[in-house]
């Protein structure tokens, strides 16, 4: 068996509270996704999937337990990882292109390769002809767009994605879940990818962790063995993609129930 | 017929929608307006004799007063000595705020460090402080500087910090993840994201520099805008008085001004918050 992408064991994240008991945001949780796997983690609002993600891209610190990436315990953030965020992180001084080539500051990469890579990865997300727009221009499509040519566009190899279309309307929501499929079955980057939709959990994932309400534990683990290249339109009508939806999001309503 | 012109209603122009912007000329005027309902309402209550010209001068008596300290020069030597002392005064105070205010704003060790302190003297009247800065200064310029100081850098330290923070924390975050380091990221995201803040908070603490000039100017002066207040003061000569803070007023709605004007210039990325 090789080694997996990512390894969560055992992790435990108490956040200090000024008075009494700290707040046990993630308990116990371990999960794993594998090289070029696709894997989302859905969950009632504040169970702990910002947390788990954040531990992952070594933003946040681990109480207890450990994660790993690649076999090696993970210290920090690294450009082994790119991030998307759910809020807009674009630099708001910086035009489009500027953004992008910010994310290669620290890669060594020589300026005329830089160049290529950037305009690459705006191709990449069809907003080549933004390059030039500054972000307050942009519409919140655009503006997530662009964040992730920013995060892959130094190849990390492995993308963490944080409800990076949480904030976009439905239709707009739909193309960048296509964008997203497209960009990934052509290079197969690994994904752990936080939502709290579910079609768009099933839509894109290999797999699905479904977390429990706060304390955050793993709750069930779904395989999504609906065929691939998938696409918005085919997929959504497959009766396997209703059964797994009604799965799933029975799996979260009882947590919601239980903890309301 | 298919040509034809639809007449459209006239659009009715609404002046008091909440936040909706309003034509131009409506704005402006709106703004001249008031002024002139005010020089007006000076003119009438001086010119028909309801008030006696020791407590009100009319406006054509300040109007001379202006001409005379032009003639004579007195008017840009108080000018030129007060702006020289506000220039001196506010840039001491930021030379010492900025890097302070941003140490704070980002280590909480040394908020915890400064804060107390600042908090405590924050709140001492910097008119308070004459004396004793007679005492270790004496009288002249550097005393002065040292009044504007004591009333403008607590402040603005604190409002420097507060500026620090307003950067979104997710900003830094995917900094971290592009592999910066912490003083990369001081440099090249938080310092460059709260700079239109600075910005501002240079224009408010510039205009309260103004404010302590009279304080500053109160005792052991001989020359300045504040100090020729004081004096007109002992002689009765309102309308002299009436002058110095109109003078004050304008130079510090120029400064105000200078400082909106490259604010727009130097920060076009900064959305507009409506
Ligand atoms: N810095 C912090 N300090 C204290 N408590 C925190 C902190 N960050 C998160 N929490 C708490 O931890 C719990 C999990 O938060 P988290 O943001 O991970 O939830 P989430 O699953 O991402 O929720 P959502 O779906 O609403 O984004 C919440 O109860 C939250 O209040
Ligand atoms: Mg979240």
């Amino acid at each position: 068996m090789t080694t997996p992408k990512l390894q969560v064991q055992n992790v435990w994240k108490r956040f200090p509270v000024e008075k009494g008991e700290a707040l046990v945001a993630v308990q116990d949780l371990s999960m794993t996704v594998q090289p070029n796997e696709f894997v989302s983690l859905v969950g009632p609002s504040g169970c702990g999937k910002s947390t788990m993600l954040m531990m992952a891209a070594g933003l946040e610190p681990i109480t207890e337990g450990e994660i790993k990436v690649d076999g090696g315990t993970v210290f920090g953030p690294g450009p082994d990882r790119g991030v998307v965020f759910q809020t807009y992180t674009l630099f708001p001084w910086l035009t489009v292109e500027e953004n992008v080539r910010f994310a290669l500051k620290k890669s060594g990469v020589e300026k005329s390769k830089q160049d290529e890579l950037v305009r690459d990865h705006l191709r990449l997300v069809g907003l080549e002809d933004f390059a030039r727009a500054m972000p307050n221009q942009l519409s919140g499509g655009m503006r997530q767009r662009v964040a992730i040519a920013r995060a892959l566009v130094y190849r990390p190899q492995m993308l963490l994605m944080d409800e990076p279309f949480g904030a976009l309307d439905a239709q707009t929501r739909m193309l960048m879940q296509e964008l997203l499929l497209n960009i990934w079955q052509a290079d197969r980057t690994t994904v752990l990818f936080v939502t709290h939709d579910v079609e768009e959990a099933i839509l894109l994932s290999d797999r699905i962790y479904v977390m429990t309400a706060r304390p955050g534990r793993i709750k069930a683990e779904i395989v999504v063995d609906l065929p691939r290249p998938r696409a918005f339109m085919e997929t959504e009508g497959d009766e396997r993609f209703v059964k797994l939806r009604k799965q799933v999001l029975s799996l979260i309503h009882s947590e919601v129930k239980q903890a309301g | 017929m298919a040509n034809s012109p639809i007449a459209r209603p006239k659009e009715k122009i609404q002046l008091l929608e909440l936040r909706r912007e309003i034509p131009r000329q409506y704005y402006v005027g709106a703004g001249i307006g008031f002024i002139a309902v005010f020089v007006a309402a000076w003119f009438l209550l001086t010119s028909f004799g309801f008030v006696s010209k020791i407590f009100l001068p009319s406006p054509a008596a300040v109007w001379g007063e202006l001409m005379k300290q032009i003639q004579s020069g007195v008017l840009w030597q108080d000018a030129g000595a007060s702006l020289y002392r506000i220039m001196v005064g506010w840039l001491l105070s930021t030379l010492f705020a900025v890097p302070i205010g941003i140490l704070m704003g980002n280590f909480h060790f040394f908020e915890g460090l400064f804060e107390p302190f600042i908090d405590l003297v924050r709140y001492m009247p910097a008119v308070a402080f004459v004396p004793l800065t007679i005492l270790w200064l004496g009288v002249d310029d550097s005393q002065k500087f040292a009044i504007l100081f004591i009333g403008t850098f607590f402040q603005e330290v604190l409002l420097i910090m507060d500026n620090v923070k307003t950067v979104p924390r997710d900003l830094i975050q995917v900094s971290y993840t592009f592999g910066l380091s912490k003083w990369e990221i001081l440099w090249n995201v938080i310092l460059r994201a709260a700079l239109p803040g600075v910005w501002d908070t240079f224009r408010i603490t510039l205009g309260w520099a103004w404010t302590y000039l009279v304080v500053a100017e109160l005792v052991a002066a001989n020359v300045g805008l504040g100090y020729r207040i004081m004096r007109a003061q002992r002689f009765l000569e309102t309308e002299t008085i009436i002058l110095g803070i109109l003078v004050i007023g304008v130079l510090g709605l120029i400064t105000d001004y200078l400082f909106k004007l490259s604010y727009k210039k130097l920060f076009p990325w900064v959305i507009q918050a409506r």
